[in-house]
């Protein structure tokens, strides 16, 4: 027999392949196939219903997978004879008998390990197979290579679609026979299960059985774990020593001497195919096993490599280096547990062996570790290591000491079973700190929790089909987790046992009655949902963008000065690795792309946070509003304005938005690095800064990309807002209105061009009978001095006390225009 | 003589009109009076003095005694009511033909202002704290930077608990430079749990929105960068069952009355047990498709009854005080309602997308 001689040991401390961790759902997988579930239980409905009751009780099913349904003519096949392909070294034609009536095929095959006398997996034309490089099932044709006809194919697990191995092909048992279809050798159906990781007890196929009898009220089938001890008494085999139990919680061993080293029986193969586990040996496919039944991993040393047969448990030395198995030389941090012996280490601890220890051709004595370390460090030591494995998947979960003897047990008496030899009496066990723990749940407990009055014997029942150990106390239940369950430690994880398995739908609707709350004010949020609101209605679009920036843009924006950004050690895009400390970046940039692909003009906003850190503690995040116009000012229509939207639809924005807010602003001109010099206003109110209207510069526009100008915009600190206004939200006061009527007098006037509308709002607005202001035209250019403009301003004059006369009015005039031709050099427009 | 004239003109013209006669005809006759000259005929031809109306008039005289007075009394008011009814006509050709030709042309777009909207994640935010806020909770809101002591250690996660590996976090260099600090990128809302329970003491009902992260690639339906809506109600004597009851209202105000609601295990180290909440599929009502990739169902939101640890971190007495906490993504169910195939669309700031909610 050929093909399966292990020429190199692989164990459950080293396989890397195959993680079942699917990093969508952040949940681990695992497969269970219903064959391997039926050896600890029976299953007797549809899998479907089976399926359902595991999904609701918390063993996600993710999928049932039909095994083999699909491959057509695959069968067992017999390698007759191998010979070399006359036109390319790497291939070779295969003869296979496939128990047909026509005889064997020739076959060309490039798998290094094919050999005469091998029982193979054939598939003959027609078949569905797996295409191992680019995934995705197709039909096997007749096809010629280099010259030769291929009368079909000698597969791998992975063309099978079974696991992922495609080193080499699938060989399997001697004794299997020739002809058997495939789909009865290999198919199943198989649960594809997605689990919580607080369960590493259904990372073994028994913890899934476990699942099955609770939900469906059937026994378990324990698997045996009793073996004859012929050999030795183990203690006068070897040692073990454990000199750091806050790592290693407990160390079970057993050694087993003279086995016979080589393949696998057949259903140890295809067991182990079902996890995508390749076969390595006897004894180390057995490891494995258990590790997929129970969910402990194991470890086998070659007893003869291990010096003085002494094994013991401690942190590294400083400087010390160990080989792994993968032949790696390996410095080992602080903290890493390794397993020694008094003169090297030979292992590291529930990761991987050392390649000093490891069981090869010639080994014929075995010390077999179980053994629990502690969860968190084997979850640190893999990290720094990047070791992620199947062993350290279930040992980071932190597993239960009580574990580790079973599994030993089980897996001696298999190694018995596959590999001969005898095994010592009585096995080592080195257990500091016994893990004896009961958990007791009132009544009281689990009716607050749940609020639902279970009856004792639905309790006891509950419990007991889990082959939870319970029993009744006065007003509650004492209970003894069960060694493979780590999840069970508190009344209030017993509740869940209970309701989960009785079905949440049995747990009423009740709602809730208790106090509510005192209300405290949220001033900050209330302003922030107001904003919100009065901007959508003035006609701006809200946007919500991804808070992380490039220093380069930030810079050419502005904003916040003297706060450095805080940066992300793994950002999404490398481009955009800061926080940012403005959200100006962010609407503009929404600016920019939908300038290339909206039809119409823009009119976006956007409220977040500014992420300033000042050196201690965490960053300020202070709330701030940036509203950006670009493009037409309207949409296209008959009676539409024409023309882009410009500072003044930006300031109109501003000026709307206070208003709904209560409050007024005055605009006074600023400067700031994102605005044109001259088209940058600062927003005041109360006579406090609150933020910024301009257009922005030609180097902003380039920054994000931007071809349309001009880009007017806002920036309020939605803080500074509240501060500058006491309580925007507050209820506004009324205030009496005038019963007299007005009268409405327009003044055209001529200025200097440099006088600002509002000195003359503010002159007009001092006289005691004027009352709304409108500046209704502004011009210059014909007709028009060089160097003066004139301004249209509609006046309406009212007063609290009677009807005004013309003559009352006319004086106001007069001497309003007195003022304005004093102060600011106004005349009368002829 | 007289009888004489009356026969000859009885034998040209049949038996004269009756009253009610003469009030059809020249009703029916004015309708189609549509010019001021026919408008004149009509009143010529009705109301002049050859007129039926004017015959019958001067023939009550010749009547007997008994049917003159009613005759005379229906005559005098149909002359009346045709005298008023040719007023209104005339009223009307004056001002019809004036007003038709300044018509409006009524299909032309009314003049309005640019409209302007909410964005779909806020809108969403909204309907959720709304719904909740009806059941008494209050809205808290906490910082998107925070340490790994809220985001995790609080929350019964400590530093290499193999549960860390459900949240992929982003982490924040030490602003000295000197490698990773302590701040992270909120991976859940959860921490302000742990915030609000320390700042106060029970009865607590709050609602908590907010931005997260997560480190992870992103497709049609994962995001690195979401808003979630956590929920927490801790005092005295609060049960799973009321968990269900709230949640399950919940439910039907934000899906519809008509949803059916269930409840799973699921796992979440800061409760305990642990739930997840789902909804019969509404495109398919539970029969199976691809929304809910053939279950029937869609999952809503993680929820559970406050861990035992997380109360005492913060100091509560898990022996007094029980609550429920819950979390849910609200692109997800934004995506649902909507119908929204690319969660993507959301922080894109795409005003083909935005303008649509």
């Amino acid at each position: 027999m050929s093909g399966s001689s292990p020429q190199a040991t692989f164990d459950s401390y080293r396989n890397f392949d195959l993680l079942h961790f699917d990093h969508q759902s952040q949940k681990v997988r695992m497969k269970a196939p219903i064959s391997w579930l039926k050896e600890y239980v029976d299953i007797t409905e549809p899998l479907q219903e089976v399926a359902h009751r595991l999904t609701m009780a918390g063993t996600e099913v993710g999928s049932i997978d039909q095994v083999g349904a699909e491959w057509g003519p695959v069968v067992v096949g017999h390698v007759q004879a191998v010979n070399p392909h006359p036109d390319a070294d790497r291939l070779q034609l295969v003869t296979v008998d496939f128990g047909g009536p026509e005889g064997p095929a020739e076959v060309v095959c490039g798998a290094p390990n094919v050999a005469e006398g091998q029982n193979i997996v054939y598939a003959g034309i027609g078949a569905m197979l797996t295409d191992p490089y680019k995934g995705g099932v197709s039909k096997l044709k007749r096809s010629k290579i280099r010259g030769v006809v291929s009368n079909g194919m000698v597969c791998s697990g992975k063309e099978l679609g079974i696991s992922d191995e495609h080193e080499g092909i699938l060989v399997l048992p001697e004794d299997a026979t020739v002809g058997t279809p495939m789909v009865d050798y290999l198919g199943d159906a198989i649960f594809d299960l997605e689990l919580t990781p607080n369960r590493p007890d259904c990372l073994g196929v028994l913890g899934v059985a476990r699942e099955v009898a609770a939900t469906s009220g059937k026994a378990i089938r324990e698997p045996d774990i009793t073996y004859p001890e012929e050999g030795p008494p183990v203690d006068s085999l070897a040692t073990i020593r454990i000199d750091d139990p806050d790592l290693c919680l407990r160390y079970t061993a057993t050694v087993l001497q003279n086995l016979k080293l080589g393949p696998s029986p057949e259903w140890l193969v295809k067991r182990l195919a079902t996890q995508g586990q390749a076969s390595i040996s006897n004894v180390v496919d057995v490891t494995n096993y258990v590790m997929f039944e129970y969910g402990q991993p194991l470890h086998a040393f070659d007893l003869d490599a291990v010096e003085n047969h002494a094994i013991v448990v401690r942190r590294s030395f400083e400087g010390e280096y160990l080989t792994t198995l993968d032949d790696v030389d390996r410095e080992l941090e602080p903290d890493t547990l390794v397993i020694a012996d008094p003169v090297k280490s030979i292992g590291l601890a529930g990761l991987m062996g050392g390649a000093n220890s490891e069981i090869s051709g010639s080994t014929v004595n075995v010390l077999l570790e179980s053994a629990t370390f502690k969860g968190s460090n084997n979850r640190i030591t893999a990290g720094r290591l990047d070791m992620k494995t199947e062993a350290t998947l279930r040992f980071e979960k932190g597993l239960r000491p009580g574990l580790s003897e079973v599994a030993l047990r089980r897996a001696t008496k298999l190694i018995l079973e596959v590999a001969g030899g005898t095994a010592a009496k009585g096995i080592l066990d080195a257990y500091p700190v016994k893990d004896d723990a009961i958990v007791t749940l009132t009544d009281e407990k689990l009716l607050k929790v749940m609020g639902v009055e279970y009856p004792q014997e639905q309790v006891i029942a509950t419990l007991e089909s889990l082959s939870i150990d319970v029993t009744r106390v006065a007003s509650g239940y004492e209970v003894r987790p069960p060694y493979w369950r780590p999840d069970i430690a508190i009344p209030e994880d017993l509740c869940e046992e209970i309701g989960r398995i009785v079905g949440y739908d049995d747990v009423p609707v009740t709602t809730l009655s208790g106090r509510v709350p005192t209300w405290e004010p949220s001033p900050d949020r209330d302003l922030r949902e107001k904003v919100r609101a009065s901007l959508a209605s003035h006609g701006l679009q809200e946007i919500i963008s991804y808070p992380t920036e490039s220093d380069s843009v930030m810079e050419a924006v502005g904003g916040p000065k003297g706060f450095s950004p805080l940066r992300l050690e793994n950002p999404m895009s490398q481009d955009q690795p800061f926080m940012r400390t403005t959200i100006r970046a962010s609407a503009f940039g929404a600016v920019a792309r939908n300038v290339r692909t909206w039809r119409g003009g823009i009119a976006l906003f956007e409220i977040g946070a500014a992420y300033l850190h000042s050196g201690e503690g965490l960053p300020e995040e202070r709330q701030m509003v940036v509203g950006a116009f670009n493009g037409p000012r309207d949409v296209d229509s008959w009676v539409a304005e024409s023309g882009d939207a410009d500072f003044y639809d930006a300031k109109g924005a501003v000026e709307g938005m206070l208003e709904d807010l209560g409050l007024q602003a005055v605009f006074e001109i600023a400067e700031d690095s994102a605005f044109e010099p001259g088209r940058c206003a600062a927003i005041v109110v109360n006579g406090k800064q609150v933020g910024v209207v301009g257009e922005a510069t030609r180097a902003v526009l380039e920054a994000i990309d931007c071809d349309r100008a001009p880009l007017a915009a806002f920036e309020i600190d939605l803080a500074a807002l509240v501060e500058a206004s006491g309580d925007p939200g507050a209820p506004r006061p009324y205030q009496l209105f005038t019963r007299y009527p007005s009268s409405v007098r327009d003044l055209a006037l001529v200025v200097d061009a440099g006088i600002s509308a509002g000195a003359i709002q503010a002159i007009i607005a001092k006289n005691r009978l004027s009352r709304q202001i409108d500046i209704v035209d502004v011009y210059s250019g014909k007709g028009v001095p060089e160097g003066k403009k004139s301004l249209a301003v509609r006046v309406h004059y009212q007063s609290d006390t009677k009807t005004l006369t013309a003559k009352e009015i006319e004086k106001a005039e007069a001497t309003i225009l007195k003022i304005l031709r004093q102060e600011l050099g106004a005349e009368l427009r002829s | 003589m007289a009888s004489g004239t009356e026969s000859s003109e009885a034998a040209t013209a049949g038996p004269p009109p009756s009253v009610e006669e003469i009030r059809t005809t020249a009703l029916a006759a004015l309708v189609d009076a549509d010019s001021e000259v026919v408008l004149d005929q009509w009143r010529v031809a009705y109301l002049g003095r050859k007129s039926d109306l004017t015959n019958v008039l001067r023939s009550i005289s010749s009547l007997p005694a008994e049917d003159r007075k009613t005759v005379g009394a229906s005559a005098n008011q149909l002359r009346g009511a045709l005298e008023e009814a040719l007023a209104e006509k005339a009223q009307e050709l004056k001002a019809g033909p004036s007003e038709i030709a300044d018509a409006l042309d009524v299909t032309l777009p009314g003049r309005r202002r640019r409209s302007g909207g909410l964005h779909p994640t806020t809108q969403t935010i909204r309907e959720i704290t709304d719904a909740f806020g009806a059941m008494g909770f209050q809205i808290a809101e906490g910082p998107e930077i925070e340490w790994e002591r809220y985001n995790f250690d609080a929350l019964n996660i400590p530093a290499d608990h193999p549960a860390r590996d459900q949240w992929d976090t982003f982490w924040l260099d030490s602003p000295d430079g000197k490698g990773r600090s302590d701040m992270l990128l909120r991976t859940h809302t959860s921490p302000m749990q742990a915030r609000l329970m320390e700042q106060t003491d029970p009865p607590i009902r709050v609602v908590i929105p907010g931005r997260c992260f997560r480190y992870e690639a992103t497709d049609a339906t994962h995001e690195w960068h979401f808003f979630q809506v956590e929920g927490l109600a801790v005092d005295r004597g609060i049960t799973f069952a009321d968990m269900k009851g709230t949640l399950f209202e919940f439910a039907r105000r934000i899906f519809g009355p008509e949803r059916k609601v269930r409840f799973r295990v699921d796992f979440f180290p800061f409760v305990e047990p642990g739930a997840e909440m789902a909804i019969d599929c509404f495109k398919c009502n539970g029969q199976g498709c691809s929304m809910c990739k053939g279950t029937g169902w869609i999952e809503i939101m993680g929820a559970g009854m406050v861990h035992p640890a997380v109360l005492r971190n913060v100091g509560y007495d898990p022996e007094v005080y029980t609550g429920f906490a819950f979390g849910m993504g609200v692109e997800r169910i934004a995506m649902l309602r909507h119908g929204i195939d690319d969660v993507r669309q959301f922080a894109s700031g795409d005003l083909r997308f935005l303008s649509q909610f």
